[in-house]
């Protein structure tokens, strides 16, 4: 093969990697331009695709055994973790409040959602119409009493964060983190005291403040001032409904913050004053995010309390709360599907670290300690800052390339 | 009469303590401009030392406070130079979590040292109640004591208080403090160490937090346990507030009165709901006036 | 005047509250209305006896020495402040206690002298965020995505591309509204601002930081968003190319107070207004 073949058969092979390119080129600005224009949309449809296939693992796992018994008693506190920190992303990072009183939230749905699980249990026996109604329709009761309680539990989560938000909106900054903080403070304080009992055989509900006021007879104590919510059983949640929660928090958030509502909550997030003179009501944006905050979370309480047969209030307590605003940042601020793999790792982060058990506390800090200042400190940042430049430059290049070309 | 007044000077005896932790925050907030949420667990970690000190090595307990409030400083400037400096450009929640973070650190690594039972701690004074008031009612015999460690409290609590203002106000340092305070881009402009300003005021916080542990293990308020500081911590800190965050009679006057608010109402509203008393009160207080008591207004220029 | 003239020579009339609008604006009912208009913040009088008329297509400005008090003023109508005397009519009606949000509602509209866009959203955002209380749906379509989101968002789209047309920022829709250079930013507050359809638009210094090429677009664009919308301006600006070369009526501020109203020939010649801009001739000499 003499000189004159070898440049031929070059020449023809950087044609035909033009004509290939050129044919490559149109699709893929198109999908950068559709990437660009539905950037949100796909984001979306990427975390319920990944919920979903995370799902089907599990699933799949616990057919085939693979899974340890403390992981499969994982999956529904994960779930509810994961509903907890989506939520609170709506409040600390799209709504930009600081709230450090989710737990209360959390716990006035575990409480009611008991309640209301519970009365159910005992109001409606197997010959009820109610109990026979979904009988027939071959649906599980418990499965009707999980969701039943679920909502109930949302409502009454739903009007406390209302009632709290009245005032709390009202400030600004660490004080609003701090009223909120002492908020979750109070709700715990005021549910250690509480003690509900329901009627075995009519499923009437007792409620008091003094233990010795219930009657023994008849009468079963299921929520015992500071031990908490015990005999709660059978349990009633499962990983499906787990899943589902966490599908249907995110259908809520996600579809909100697109929305007219969720940039109004933005709007007034960036610029409190700009959004006040483009005639935004912003108390009103601040109170629906953080309603509907308060509302999953008191949804993922009744979905927690459902998974054990009891639950002690220190469960709800500011450490939770902290606990949760931490899934929240490491996931990102206003990152939803940061969340949700932050909240699972973060969850199975310490289940991992069993076999340190000692020291598993202390390498789950170290990594939150170190990540934040990896990802804050000037160094990084820069690095990353040169690393994306540099991707950019590559791009812009091929592109001119193209231009060229054509 | 003499059970309010005994309540009263628990309550204030509790407060004391509260206003010297409300201090260090306080102090924290007003030059760092972050939550500092370790401070609760640096008092857990300089009772620890003083008991060290006391139980192990068998010193006397001026030595036991003293080691404490050293190994606290030196902790406190760890802390900063390690956790949060790196931090200075970062958001304010980023922040907040390394501080939630280095808070729970503390509480690990002492759980590993010193091991999560409690442990009691030495009396750091001894001497006898003095008797203030005695009566005999129905052929009860009631008396208002002030015990030594009441009285070690409070002082303690009052010096503090009047040599910080001093140091504030007075020294070249307290100068440099509240410059940065003020405007830290501008100090750095007009000469002033920032990060060494920040350090010292970390080193005066993790000291007063140290005095603060000692003094509530010692007045049996809290059994020693890794878990000591949170709860007082997080009092103190809404103390802070309750005072005006950033000013330092507020810290004092919220810590007391946060102190006095719990025990009163510990006694005369509901034991149990003690706590959602205080915060309560609280709430009401920034509704009223969402500053705190003495803290200053701040106009956002449009 | 280097700059060439936007207007034809207005004739001014007075109007009930001692102040002045143009001629074709006289028998109408001015858009915005002050009488003894003034804020006290703690003792100092920022802002004293205001009074000030405009009309209903009217340009005006407003100028005076830093310090004279025009943010306040502007914020003032807003209702960022409550003003501590007199009053404020908006279209005839009066505006005392509301909110700020509520004298959007009422057809006031403004920019900001530091920009206060939304940054962390896009340009287009930023528009539809104007459009909020124009093209509505509510919240439970959204979140269901019922038919209502799909026409509102679809509405609100075509609208903000039909706004973000008239400064040529169509293209930009899909930036991030703080990534974009100052000049676009201070386009971009006006877009915003009009889309809640106002009556009245308020500009704070809209050519600030602006080069003159630039600053001569914006005069074009003022007067064309007032041609098109049918809306008065109220403008901020030390750059006095742009105010007398667009304002019809000019309110000059000082010490809170109102020195001198007039034409912009009025205004140049007022001898009140060149000794608050100048100093006292003798001094000067």
């Amino acid at each position: 093969m003499n000189q004159k073949h070898k440049m031929t058969i070059t020449h023809l092979f950087t044609h035909a990697l033009e004509i290939c390119e050129s044919f490559l080129r149109q699709p893929r600005i198109m999908a950068e331009k559709i990437y660009q224009k539905h950037k949100m949309t796909i984001t979306h449809l990427f975390t319920y695709a990944l919920v979903i296939c995370a799902y089907f693992a599990c699933q799949s796992m616990i057919k085939a055994e693979k899974m340890t018994l403390s992981l499969e008693g994982q999956l529904v506190p994960i779930c509810a973790y994961i509903v907890l920190a989506v939520s609170l992303n709506l409040t600390v990072g799209i709504s930009g409040e600081l709230s450090l009183g989710h737990a209360g939230f959390m716990y006035v749905g575990a409480i009611t959602g008991v309640i209301a699980s519970m009365w159910m249990r005992y109001a409606f026996t197997e010959e009820s119409a109610f109990f026979l109604f979904f009988e027939n329709m071959n649906i599980d009761f418990a499965l009707v009493r999980m969701l039943i309680s679920l909502i109930v539990a949302g409502v009454f989560a739903g009007i406390v964060g209302f009632i709290i938000g009245i005032p709390v909106l009202r400030l600004r900054g660490d004080y609003l983190a701090i009223v909120t903080l002492a908020f979750g403070e109070i709700i715990r304080n005021i549910m250690t005291c509480l003690y509900v009992a329901v009627n075995k055989k009519t499923g009437a509900l007792n409620f008091t403040f003094n233990n010795s006021d219930i009657p023994s007879k008849d009468f079963k104590l299921f929520i015992k001032g500071p031990t908490g919510i015990t005999g709660n059983s059978p349990k009633i949640a499962t990983f499906v409904i787990g899943i589902g929660l966490v599908l249907f928090t995110l259908l809520i958030v996600q579809n909100l913050i697109n929305s007219r509502t969720g940039r109004a909550i933005k709007a007034c997030r960036d610029n409190r004053i700009a959004a006040e003179s483009m005639g935004l009501n912003v108390t009103k944006y601040k109170m629906i995010a953080f309603v509907t905050s308060a509302c999953l979370a008191g949804m993922a309480g009744a979905l927690y309390a459902a998974n054990f047969s009891s639950v002690v209030p220190s469960k709800f307590s500011i450490d939770t709360s902290i606990l949760i605003l931490v899934f929240v940042v490491l996931g990102g601020l206003g990152n939803i599907l940061g969340s949700v793999i932050s909240a699972t790792v973060l969850t199975l982060l310490p289940e991992l670290l069993r076999e340190f058990d000692d020291y598993r506390m202390l390498v789950y800090v170290v990594v939150l300690i170190l990540t934040m200042l990896i990802t804050n400190s000037p160094i990084v940042k820069s690095l990353i800052g040169a690393i994306k430049e540099g991707a950019k430059k590559l791009f812009a290049r091929k592109n001119t390339e193209n231009g060229a070309n054509s | 009469m003499i059970t309010f007044l005994t309540y009263l000077i628990n309550g204030l005896n509790i407060g004391s303590v509260y206003a010297v932790i409300a201090l260090g925050y306080t102090m924290v907030y007003g030059v760092a401009k972050m939550l500092n949420f370790a401070h609760g667990d640096v008092i857990m970690v300089g009772a620890f030392l003083a008991y060290c000190v006391c139980a192990y090595l068998g010193l006397h307990p001026i030595i036991a406070v003293l080691g404490a409030v050293i190994g606290c400083t030196i902790l406190g400037i760890l802390i900063e130079r390690l956790a949060y400096k790196p931090l200075r450009q970062a958001t304010s929640l980023a922040v907040l979590i390394t501080a939630i973070g280095m808070s729970y650190f503390l509480q690990n690594m002492a759980q590993l040292i010193w091991g999560s039972d409690t442990k009691s701690f030495p009396s750091i004074i001894q001497g006898d109640a003095i008797v203030l008031f005695k009566t005999v009612q129905d052929g009860v015999t009631k008396t208002l004591t002030l015990s030594p460690i009441n009285i070690l409290t409070m002082a303690s609590c009052f010096i503090i208080m009047i040599a910080l203002t001093l140091f504030i106000n007075k020294t070249k340092m307290g100068k440099a403090m509240r410059c940065v305070s003020e405007d830290k881009g501008a100090a750095e402009l007009m000469g002033i160490n920032v990060n060494l300003t920040i350090s010292v005021t970390f080193a005066i916080g993790s000291a007063l937090a140290a005095v603060a542990g000692i003094l509530l293990c010692a007045s049996n308020y809290a059994p020693l346990s890794p878990t000591t500081g949170s709860l007082p911590g997080i009092k103190a800190f809404t103390a802070a507030v309750f005072g005006g965050i950033g000013s330092i009679p507020g810290a004092m006057l919220g810590g007391i009165l946060l102190g006095l608010i719990e025990n009163l109402g510990k006694a005369y509203v509901s034991s149990e709901l003690a706590d959602a008393f205080v915060f309560g009160i609280l709430i009401v207080v920034l509704l009223v006036k969402p500053t705190g008591l003495l803290g200053k207004k701040i106009h956002e220029k449009v | 005047m280097a700059s060439k003239k936007f207007k034809s020579n207005t004739i001014m009339v007075p109007v009930p509250s001692t102040s002045i609008v143009p001629e074709r604006d006289a028998g109408k009912l001015p858009v915005l209305e002050t009488s003894h208009l003034g804020i006290e913040f703690g003792g100092l009088k920022a802002v004293d006896d205001v009074n000030l008329a405009v009309g209903p297509t009217e340009i005006c400005g407003l100028i005076g020495p830093n310090g004279a008090g025009k943010t306040t003023v502007f914020n003032l109508l807003t209702k960022v402040y409550q003003p501590t005397h007199g009053t404020i009519l908006l279209n005839g009606k009066d505006t005392a206690g509301m909110t700020t949000e509520q004298a959007n509602r009422m057809g006031i509209a403004r920019t900001f002298q530091n920009i206060r866009l939304f940054n962390n959203m896009t340009v287009e955002e930023n528009v539809t965020i104007g459009l909020h209380n124009q093209i509505r749906y509510n919240m439970f379509s959204g979140i269901f995505r019922l038919p209502g989101y799909w026409m509102g968002e679809k509405k609100q789209h075509q609208k903000a591309l039909d706004l973000l047309s008239i400064f040529d920022m169509t293209h930009l829709a899909n930036a991030k509204a703080g990534s974009l250079p100052y000049g676009a930013q201070r386009r971009l507050e006006i877009v915003r601002a009009l889309a809640t359809h106002p009556s009245l638009l308020l500009l704070d210094e809209p050519a600030a930081g602006m080069n003159p090429h630039e600053t001569e677009e914006l005069m074009e664009n003022i007067i064309k968003i007032r041609d098109q919308f049918q809306i008065a301006v109220l403008l901020i600006e030390h750059d006095m190319n742009l105010v007398m070369g667009i304002c019809e009526g000019i309110c000059v501020l000082n010490y809170g107070r109102v020195i001198a109203k007039g034409t912009p020939d009025e205004i140049q010649s007022n001898p009140a207004v060149i000794e608050a801009y100048l100093g006292k001739q003798k001094e000067a000499k």
